[in-house]
């Protein structure tokens, strides 16, 4: 590690894999749930477990970013962070406020949460992804103002990189459409029209920017490509990324109440929203064959190379599955819904917080890398885990087909429940390459403890 | 990519996009909600739907339910269940939660008031009169 202060990156990615952990058995709570209804009810119905588990997953992606973003960031400016102090006691506080906040859900019915916590004083609860009650949306502002204040104030005083400009840029997006998360107006159309502000303009705004920056990064690192043309790559892609992404937040609203030209401003712009994920798998294999240099971190790159592989084909192509109004007319909040978000959510941000923290981890742990038994280990873990969210996406989508034949397409629709229980068989396949996903998490983990001999850097 | 296109100018595209896209969508934006009281609804957002609007929310409903096609996929969409099913099949189905039918799926039973079950009707009632360009496909939802 070349900068002291880059060490408060470590609390950070341990604390993102532990919550990753939480996130993932709550999916398998919900997975048997869809087929066995009666699973842990009353104890855990299905709304409070789908909470913690999207909600641990924003939780454990933001602390990835963080941790990233404190690891990063002094090494581009080349300069000791502002305030590695502030850095800890905001980990400490966002761990604190986001157990707390997780622990509400699963011990207090979600009205007496609301009550408890001011929901009365200014109503943003209760709406998908920003369920979190009011003191928790405070803290996350907070804590996202004093990151961005640390990181910033370290910004200013040293070398200011395209990478950490970018990096920034995305960062300060983020919180700032996170503000719309306090707005919730009673007309049920426009709280719905700014709900995606802060949904798609972060998954599919500015958070590409982050993913973008933090695998240019570690391609520099691991490759030794000269930084001007890795740079360059990075601006065409999130230029690709925000000229098709920002418009393509129309294809939400198709069936809204909006103005019946979304379907062909948001059909239009979000079919070529694949473009910067294609570009952004080419740059990830071109950079790597035109690579200078033989980094000892082979799990690494193959984390570099697999996030664009699977962004790719998770928010590019089951994107553009249902992205097209006369499409998504029939799989529009469908099981197809659910294939694209887990592929996407997993191949563009949890794989690229994966590969920032097997790239800085053990550099962390003061060394260039982990020993070769530990890389294999890693290595088995990537495939496990992607190969098993490659299967959950596919059942989901036969899922989901069969479940738009059946309720929304055939001559003769059936009703919800009676389509569901059509598609048990899928259920049951999703719930085992769940289980396969697990293991590949545990043996993430274990890879962590392995010991063995540092491979050193090539000479 | 060769010498001629170099980082500067990517970058200049990049920032120049940007804001070009952002300025457009912020037009669209513009004029989408001057065209939206003709579709959302609005002459009829009384209290009495903004009080369901609130029951809904501090339920979670949207836990296990869509809405307008957004939200959990575990339960059925309720944006039309009021033409579906009607204001007093939707208050009795809510009290008689949870079935407790064996390995069915659970809808917990959330001791609404009687005026909590009234708001939440009117709330879903004006949701299935929101212009929503006719989908859902049928009324299956």
């Amino acid at each position: 590690m070349q900068y002291s202060s880059q060490a408060v990156a470590k609390p950070y990615f341990i604390a993102a894999i532990g919550l990753f952990t939480g996130q993932v058995l709550f999916g398998l709570i919900m997975g048997l749930q869809y087929i066995i209804g009666d699973f842990l009810f009353p104890a855990i119905p299905f709304n409070v477990a789908r909470m913690v588990h999207t909600n641990l997953l924003i939780v454990w992606l933001l602390f990835g970013f963080m941790g990233a973003a404190y690891y990063m960031i002094p090494e581009e400016t080349e300069t000791e962070l502002y305030s590695p102090k502030l850095a800890l006691l905001m980990f400490w506080i966002f761990l604190v406020a986001g157990a707390a906040t997780i622990l509400g859900y699963l011990l207090v019915p979600y009205a007496t949460l609301a009550q408890m916590t001011g929901n009365d004083i200014l109503e943003t609860m209760g709406r998908e992804f920003l369920e979190q009650p009011l003191l928790t949306k405070i803290g996350i502002v907070v804590v996202a103002l004093a990151f961005l204040f640390n990181l910033s104030m370290t910004m200013l005083k040293g070398r200011k990189t395209s990478i950490a400009i970018v990096l920034m840029l995305g960062l300060w997006g983020l919180a700032i459409f996170f503000l719309f998360s306090f707005y919730n107006p009673h007309n049920p159309v426009l709280d719905k029209y700014f709900w995606w502000w802060v949904v798609h303009l972060w998954v599919e705004g500015v958070w590409e920017l982050i993913l973008g920056s933090l695998l240019a990064f570690v391609l520099i690192k691991v490759t030794g490509v000269d930084r001007e043309v890795i740079e360059k790559w990075l601006y065409v892609i999130i230029t690709l990324t925000l000229v098709t992404g920002i418009i393509g937040t129309g294809h939400h609203y198709f069936w809204i109440g909006t103005p019946e030209y979304w379907q062909w401003w948001g059909s239009v712009f979000s079919a070529l929203e694949p473009i910067p994920f294609f570009a952004m798998t080419v740059f990830a294999f071109n950079m790597v064959n035109r690579r200078r240099r033989e980094h000892p971190n082979k799990a690494a790159t193959l984390w570099a190379l697999g996030t664009g592989v699977m962004s790719f084909l998770g928010a590019g192509v089951w994107g553009f599955l249902h992205t097209l109004a006369p499409v998504n007319y029939y799989t529009h909040g469908t099981q197809i819904t659910a294939a694209h978000g887990h592929m996407a959510f997993y191949g563009a941000y949890a794989m690229v917080v994966l590969c920032i923290i097997s790239y800085a981890m053990p550099i962390l742990r003061g060394r260039a890398a982990n020993s070769e038994k530990s890389q294999v280990l890693e290595m088995w873990a990537f495939w496990l885990m992607t190969v098993a969210m490659v299967f959950i996406t596919l059942f989901l989508t036969a899922a989901g087909i069969l479940q738009v034949w059946l309720q929304r397409y055939s001559a003769t629709p059936i009703p919800f429940m009676a389509a569901q229980d059509q598609l048990t068989i899928f259920y049951w396949l999703r719930e085992g390459s769940g289980v396969m996903f697990l293991i590949g998490l545990l043996v993430y983990i274990a890879s962590f403890f392995v010991g063995g001999e540092p491979r050193k850097a090539a000479a | 990519m060769s010498g001629t296109f170099t980082k500067s100018m990517a970058r200049n595209i990049f920032f120049g996009g940007t804001v070009f896209f952002a300025l457009l969508f912020l037009a669209l934006t513009f004029d989408s909600l001057q065209t939206l009281p003709k579709r959302d609804n609005r002459a009829n957002l009384t209290p009495a739907v903004t009080a369901g609007k609130k029951v809904w929310e501090v339920n979670n409903c949207i836990g296990c339910h869509t809405l307008l096609g957004e939200g959990a996929y575990f339960a059925p969409e309720l944006g039309n269940v009021y033409k579906r099913r009607g204001p007093e099949f939707i208050k009795a189905w809510i009290q008689a939660q949870p079935t407790g039918a064996p390995g069915r799926r659970q809808m917990p039973n959330f001791h609404l008031t009687e005026q909590q079950l009234n708001d939440l009707v009117e709330f879903l009632k004006y949701m299935s009169e929101i212009n929503t360009a006719n989908w859902p496909p049928n009324i299956e939802g």
